[in-house]
């Protein structure tokens, strides 16, 4: 996986960084049903794998000529950048090495009717009013895309 | 939870790949591109999320409603932000950063 996303935000040609990035996704949606949230994996898949991949191909499709080699920033500034991240990852990885984790062992499953069932539930915990906010974005969301990608046609005609 | 696997090698995973969609995010000069870097770190914090979740608090479900929402608002802010790239390259004829100077025609 760490290949994959190397590949993904090194490589010139835009198609193949997209592919890439899809190994990378069905990668971490092997994650998912490693460790039994067999319903994450499977919205995962969907949503990312399928969805947004797609989408993306789309765009680089319409946008691109896929033998255009990109231009890449300035070797001095991928440096400078490079450092800062593993800066980064140090400090982080640090972090997490000297703080003592209180893992539970557990082979606990959770099937899907667990998690439909505590996110529409009303009580104390429940999930039911960011199910419903997030459903409303999602709505606006989509409408707003249309319209911006619909772009001048639909100026043209209120302004008519 | 997963056997043999402690949770500083799974954490140790998610912590590269965020790391490597800044690298990406702040190296490649392509709209495209960038949404691709967004992608890898909008990733690496729904599997933080879920694994945290599933090693220390096995009885809850709270992380994997927080992935879900997560991956929702990925998936409409993928859609809008392809949507004015679109519109944009149909103005400007190129999707570069350093081209895009308006927003607004």
């Amino acid at each position: 996986m760490i290949v994959f996303a190397v590949a993904a935000v090194s490589n010139r040609k835009m198609l193949r960084s997209v592919i890439y990035l899809l190994f990378v996704l069905v990668g971490v949606a092997g994650i998912f049903f490693l460790i039994d949230y067999n319903f994450l994996a499977a919205v995962q898949l969907t949503v990312y794998a399928g969805g947004i991949i797609v989408l993306m191909i789309f765009s680089v499709l319409l946008v691109h000529h896929i033998e255009l080699e990109l231009e890449v920033a300035k070797p001095l500034k991928q440096v400078i950048t490079a450092i800062t991240c593993l800066i980064g990852i140090g400090v982080v990885l640090s972090t997490i090495y000297t703080h003592n984790f209180n893992v539970v062992e557990n082979d606990k499953l959770t099937t899907t009717a667990d998690v439909g069932s505590k996110m529409l539930s009303y009580e104390a915990g429940g999930f039911i009013l960011p199910f419903e906010v997030i459903s409303i974005l999602l709505l606006a969301a989509m409408v707003g895309a249309i319209i911006i990608a619909k772009g001048k046609k639909l100026v043209n005609k209120t302004k008519d | 939870m997963i056997e043999g696997i402690t949770i500083y090698e799974l954490l140790t995973l998610t912590t590269i790949i965020f790391f490597i969609g800044v690298y990406g995010f702040l190296t490649r000069t392509n709209l495209i591109s960038m949404l691709i870097s967004v992608e890898l770190i909008l990733n690496a914090s729904v599997v933080n999320f879920v694994i945290i979740n599933k090693y220390l608090y096995p009885d809850m479900l709270q992380g994997v409603f927080f992935s879900i929402f997560i991956i929702a608002v990925a998936a409409a802010e993928t859609a809008l932000a392809i949507s004015i790239i679109i519109n944009l390259y149909r103005q400007i004829s190129s999707v570069e950063v350093k081209d895009t100077e308006i927003m607004k025609h």
